[in-house]
């Protein structure tokens, strides 16, 4: 696993970014930019070189599956693993983001290990 | 309202807490409220919408709090500050998302508002429909939080 690699956080709340860097951060990869929604998020992408893309579901403005179309319609972007990091944990919510091309899904509350192995698992 | 709807609340919290905060959560006797006075410092308020309509709160004591959200964070909280009221709404949000996926196993579908958190002494929640507000009170070893439910069908 190469971990220079630079990881895009997506959640409108700042403490759910901060525990997923805390994660992050304890498997060596140190590299991340943040942001609030899918809006900003797509704006960073653009100026950013990005290896793995986690983020959250329901966010102001553009939401996680909205982002998650976004990411997977786009031909320079569409490569770039996406792990959804969300409490929509319901059957159609899954559904819908595996349909979109979602690489991993991951249902809060999480603990670390599920984080990390899901990380991995997508990155290997 | 369905007394059925309370439990996936009941056992979210504790899962939640457990897994994100570390923390052991014991919950009390439900009871009817009848004012809108916050039993905690920091509640977040989520509106629900879908097969029945509603709203549930969560609202937590300030060393319950505290206590929880550094363990979130591994780092000692000492106030209570946007970190804090940040952290609580997720929390709030991530019951919520527990508690949906259980009452989908009981064929209702549910979508959540994203939450709103106030913070002080002595505010006031409204919930969004007029039925009787349930009541859960929880205990843990760092303070006490409560829940609120309401549901209209």
């Amino acid at each position: 696993m190469d971990f220079n690699i630079t990881i895009l956080v997506v959640d409108d709340f700042e403490s759910m970014r901060r525990i997923v860097k805390g994660t992050l951060k304890s498997i060596g990869l140190n590299n991340f930019i943040e942001a609030e929604d899918g809006v900003i998020a797509l704006k960073k992408l653009e100026k950013e070189k990005v290896s793995l893309i986690i983020s959250d579901w329901i966010m102001p403005n553009m939401d996680g599956l909205e982002f998650l179309k976004a990411v997977k319609g786009n031909e320079k972007y569409k490569h770039i693993p996406f792990i959804m990091v969300t409490a929509e944990g319901q059957k159609g919510n899954v559904l819908e983001a595996i349909n979109a091309g979602v690489n991993n899904y991951i249902v809060k509350p999480f603990t670390p290990e599920t984080l990390r192995a899901k990380i991995q698992k997508v990155l290997n | 309202m369905d007394v059925r709807y309370i439990n996936p609340f009941i056992e979210s919290t504790i899962h939640v807490l457990k897994t994100m905060g570390s923390t052991d959560a014991r919950v009390g006797k439900p009871y009817l409220k009848k004012d809108q006075v916050a039993k905690g410092d920091v509640s977040g308020i989520i509106g629900l919408a879908g097969d029945v309509k509603g709203s549930i709160s969560v609202s937590f004591k300030e060393e319950c709090i505290l206590n929880i959200v550094s363990n979130m964070f591994g780092e000692k909280m000492t106030e209570l500050n946007d970190e804090v009221k940040d952290a609580a709404g997720e929390i709030s949000n991530m019951i919520s998302g527990q508690a949906r996926q259980k009452l989908e196993l009981m064929g209702r579908n549910l979508k959540a508002s994203i939450p709103i958190v106030i913070m002080g002494k002595n505010h006031t929640i409204s919930h969004i429909t007029k039925d009787k507000i349930i009541a859960l009170p929880f205990m843990t070893d760092k303070g006490e939080f409560t829940i609120e439910v309401s549901f209209e069908e």
